[in-house]
């Protein structure tokens, strides 16, 4: 290992490792990427311990990519401690920009999730109604887990984040791109996406399909109808998250025929993506009285989880208020 | 707290042509209304993006009123409607996160309704006086105790 490369390290908290996949499927251009860098701590795919990570001195990783929202105290203490010991963070991914998938448990809480996990659902074989505790004896060894919160968070909660590396997971051109500029010094100003400022339906192929005034007469879930494969999707009644979304994507949903679900996140001039798809979405339904205005808006199954589906976490109202969980 | 102590903090959108004309009215008659509403003038009631009304909860209201022209009446043809379309989806989204739908509320107020303007804020203040503070994320309304 030459001393004079940057050091790069990788992490993942609440996720589900498709990040770390991200990384992987560089393919190629991985190895121009280890050619460029000393990657010193990666625990999905190289073994170091969290001993060496503390032995490093503060601020000697050039930059940390960490995937995953936080909702554990373990994940804050690792978060924590790439923090001191990183010149940049970048929140890789979009659980870690913006709560992501699992940040949906935001609408519930610890004790509801416990009782549904550890004691209700059909598969559960919990006899004795054990649930993970902070400390348990075991043979007379003490044992002890990290507490697990009642919300998750975006990383940026946590820890100061320099840059956001958004989508589920990222595009690789998006990580190529965001590598090189960090490889040349050549970033945007701290706090930046790095990614396009443009929605996704800016990029959409099926832009020109779209009619000059779209009103939304019945509203429809993809596995209800067949999709056209060239239409667009809110012209065929589906919920596409495409007007409320960043691009650069790559738009791999919308060629697997399945509409945006969000994952990349608003763009800059918004704060909150959920709120403002709502507000296109409602202006497109094609209902004037207030009747027929309820039956379409009782017609989606469930809008929060829908509008919101990567992004509660990061939400102006962040999570459902604990006192109304049942 | 008990009930009688609690003020609620409701925060009002009024497009600028019926219903803030219709609270202007309400004030120049001199009818008495609770002063809970902070109301807030905008262009159109089409205007209000749910992000506002979000943000009003987040920052300590205990309830949000919407109030634009009558349907048909709208100075910029169907603002109204489009309120009414966001304010019924934004209603199910509230709900869903464990706020009331009582603590969000759209009205029609022209600019001659004083008297319905007066009407509304009475009723709405009781409303919300009798859900109680909304408390979100430890905000509480304005207490008296």
């Amino acid at each position: 290992m030459s001393e004079s490369k940057p050091k790069v390290a990788f992490y993942w908290c609440s996720s589900c490792g498709g990040c770390e996949e991200s990384i992987v499927d560089l393919g190629a251009d991985i190895l121009k990427v280890v050619a460029a860098v000393d990657i010193v701590y990666w625990p999905v795919a190289l073994d170091f311990k969290k001993k060496d990570l503390e032995a490093m001195p503060d601020g000697s990783i050039a930059v940390s990519f960490i995937n995953g929202g936080i909702r554990m105290s373990e994940q804050e203490e690792m978060a924590h401690l790439l923090r001191r010991k990183s010149g940049l963070i970048v929140a890789h991914g979009a659980c870690a920009h913006l709560g992501g998938i699992p940040g949906l448990a935001n609408f519930w809480n610890k004790s509801t999730i416990f009782r549904k996990v550890y004691h209700t659902t059909v598969s559960t074989d919990n006899p004795a109604g054990t649930e993970p505790a902070l400390k348990s004896t075991v043979d007379g060894h003490e044992l002890t887990l990290p507490e697990f919160w009642d919300t998750v968070h975006p990383l940026d909660d946590i820890i100061d984040v320099d840059y956001y590396l958004p989508g589920c997971a990222p595009h690789r051109d998006l990580i190529i791109n965001a590598v090189t500029a960090i490889l040349e010094g050549k970033l945007p100003p701290k706090g930046a996406v790095l990614a396009p400022n443009k929605s996704c339906c800016d990029d959409c192929d099926r832009n020109d399909t779209k009619p000059e005034k779209l009103t939304i007469k019945e509203i429809k879930r993809p596995h209800e109808v067949l999709l056209d494969p060239k239409t667009c999707f809110l012209a065929q009644g589906v919920i596409c998250m495409g007007p409320a979304t960043r691009g650069g994507c790559g738009e791999r949903c919308i060629h697997g025929n399945m509409p945006c679900r969000g994952c990349m996140g608003p763009s800059d001039q918004v704060r909150d993506q959920g709120a403002k798809f709502l507000s296109a979405f409602a202006s497109l339904l094609d209902a004037s009285d207030e009747k027929e205005v309820e039956r379409l808006v009782d017609s989606i199954v469930d809008p929060a989880g829908t509008f919101y589906r990567f992004s509660l976490p990061s939400s102006i109202l962040r999570r459902k208020k604990m006192e109304a969980i049942q | 707290m008990s009930q009688e102590s609690f003020e609620p903090r409701l925060v009002g959108f009024l497009c600028t042509w019926c219903s803030y004309t219709g609270a202007d009215l309400a004030g120049t008659a001199r009818m008495t209304y609770p002063s809970n509403l902070r109301i807030i003038r905008v262009m159109c009631s089409g205007r209000v993006d749910p992000q506002f009304v979000l943000k009003a909860f987040e920052e300590g209201a205990d309830g949000v009123l919407i109030s634009g022209c009558h349907p048909g009446d709208c100075h910029y043809q169907e603002g109204n409607i489009k309120a009414l379309r966001r304010h019924r989806l934004l209603s199910r989204v509230l709900e869903q996160m464990g706020i009331e739908k009582k603590r969000f509320r759209l009205e029609w107020v022209s600019a001659s309704e004083g008297i319905k303007f007066q009407q509304v804020c009475q009723e709405f203040t009781e409303q919300v006086r009798a859900l109680g503070p909304l408390n979100l994320n430890g905000h509480g309304g304005n207490s008296h105790e």
